[in-house]
């Protein structure tokens, strides 16, 4: 049987399919214990797991903290406005002024592409990736990938489109990262100053010119939020006409396959990316995907767990 | 050097062992009232089923029957984890005032024992906890013992004792390896 061998999750660029098979068999499997009454178990006592989040957070964090609790661990959050940060010191001091304090997996989100690949070669513990800049989020990819393989049984074949800021999301990244090595055939859409040139080298990937052409008979329609926060004010004239051209109603939604599932990852800006109905309708699977988020992040705190340096 | 295996049991032989479980369980409880089976993945699993087969032919009523991954219950985590995957836990009713017969294929330290009655505590509180093994191969390192034990086989710690089933789950052969 495979192994899964990495200690640090920072890609799922730098995942396999079979590390992937690996890590959404074990979510499957640790589910179960959120249903019970007893929501814990014993694996992962005596292991420490800082949370460390320089950008706000509310599904990522909270979930990786209910994940590494109900795994018995010890769970410490530190955010930036509660951190040494705001007094200018350094990523790196802060990593190693951590690491004296022994932790056995930092869980971290940054604003800067990469940053987890730096400090995987300063400490030694295990790095996991809670979203790096616009690079990768991979707990949210994994998360996504088990929710579609919840309704579909597979991954293999299907017809994903995903829509909206593509250059600043790192959700699309991670997705398009674990769709296209699953097997999946992923379709972008959204407006050209939001989609980054070459996005097709990344492998069985298509740039529509049109939302109406990448929903087409969709599996999987995933709408990506309007990062205000990332972009400059020029990319768009305003959120009404975005809304116009690339937000999802219940009207373009009937282009997609009739059993097609409507996919988000949070927070959404209502009435701009999605229509209130789309959000809260028959096809919406979006509080799945933040149910499946819990076991998708135990899965990978476990299996880092048991990696080894590659 | 080439290893030496001999065959302590068919697959005749481990159903005619099952039915002998049953009805010893059957016995012991007087009836099926209460009565679930919780079998340890993988082979524990697979014996649970032929157990809770044989059970309702011989009582005309169905038992209850679980299955039980001990992963995550393991007393070896603190160093390193497994790197396989982590296997299902599918307890599908309430184990709460139940008499539970545990079910597992060799009985060996007794570890995986001890692992799985922490995973059924932390199901609900039985009413008791009985085990049923089809091997004790000895060498326990921790106070358990089995309450049906299909057969008693003495060994040596360099000796392995594996029970074999086939592509349908039923048990095959049971073989000792030196």
């Amino acid at each position: 049987m495979a192994e899964f061998k990495h200690k640090h999750i920072i890609a799922l660029r730098d995942l396999s399919k079979d590390d992937i098979e690996m890590l959404l068999s074990s979510a499957e499997s640790l589910r179960e214990i959120n249903s019970r009454d007893i929501k814990k178990v014993p694996t992962l006592r005596g292991k420490t797991i800082i949370n460390l989040f320089y950008e706000a957070s509310t599904r990522t964090r909270t979930s990786f903290e209910i994940a590494g609790k109900r795994l018995s661990a010890d769970t410490v959050n530190i955010t930036t406005s509660s951190s040494s940060a705001t007094k200018g010191e350094t990523l790196s001091d802060t990593a190693l002024n951590l690491l004296a304090m022994k932790p056995d997996i930092i869980v971290m989100r940054h604003s800067v592409s990469g940053s987890h690949y730096y400090l995987a070669d300063k400490v030694n513990c295990s790095i996991i990736n809670a979203g790096d800049g616009a690079h990768e989020h991979p707990s949210q990819g994994l998360l996504d990938l088990l929710t579609m393989k919840d309704k579909f049984g597979r991954l293999d074949g299907l017809k994903v489109a995903i829509v909206g800021d593509i250059t600043h999301s790192r959700v699309a990244r991670s997705n398009i990262q674990g769709l296209t090595k699953m097997g999946s055939s992923v379709f972008l859409a959204g407006p050209p100053t939001m989609m980054p040139p070459g996005v097709e080298r990344l492998g069985n990937v298509t740039v529509c010119s049109s939302m109406k052409e990448a929903i087409q008979d969709a599996d999987v329609v995933m709408m990506l939020r309007i990062q205000q926060e990332r972009q400059g004010k020029t990319l768009m004239p305003n959120a009404r006409e975005y809304s116009r051209y690339f937000g999802l109603n219940p009207e373009n939604l009937k282009l997609a396959k009739p059993n097609a599932m409507v996919m988000h990852p949070g927070p959404i800006n209502r009435g701009v990316e999605m229509s209130s109905s789309t959000v809260d309708g028959d096809q919406s699977w979006i509080l799945k995907q933040v149910e499946n988020g819990v076991a998708v992040r135990m899965s990978m705190l476990y299996h880092v767990c048991g990696g080894e340096i590659e | 050097m080439a290893v030496e295996k001999t065959i302590l049991m068919d697959g005749a032989g481990v159903k005619r062992a099952l039915t002998r479980i049953a009805h010893e369980i059957l016995e012991r409880n007087r009836g099926v009232e209460d009565v679930v089976l919780v079998g340890i993945r993988s082979g524990g699993a697979f014996l649970a089923d032929g157990i809770a087969e044989q059970i309702s032919i011989i009582e005309g009523e169905p038992v209850q029957v679980g299955a039980v991954d001990i992963t995550l219950y393991r007393d070896d985590c603190a160093g390193q984890l497994p790197h396989a995957p982590v296997g299902n836990t599918a307890i599908p009713f309430s184990l709460e005032a139940k008499k539970v017969i545990l079910v597992d294929d060799v009985l060996y330290t007794g570890r995986t024992i001890r692992a799985a009655m922490d995973a059924l505590m932390d199901f609900g509180r039985p009413s008791c906890i009985q085990l049923a093994v089809l091997i004790d191969r000895g060498h326990r390192e921790l106070p358990i013992r089995a309450d049906f034990v299909g057969r008693n086989v003495p060994t040596s710690l360099k000796e392995n004792v594996q029970v074999v089933f086939d592509e349908n789950n039923q048990p095959l052969e049971v073989v000792l390896e030196k």
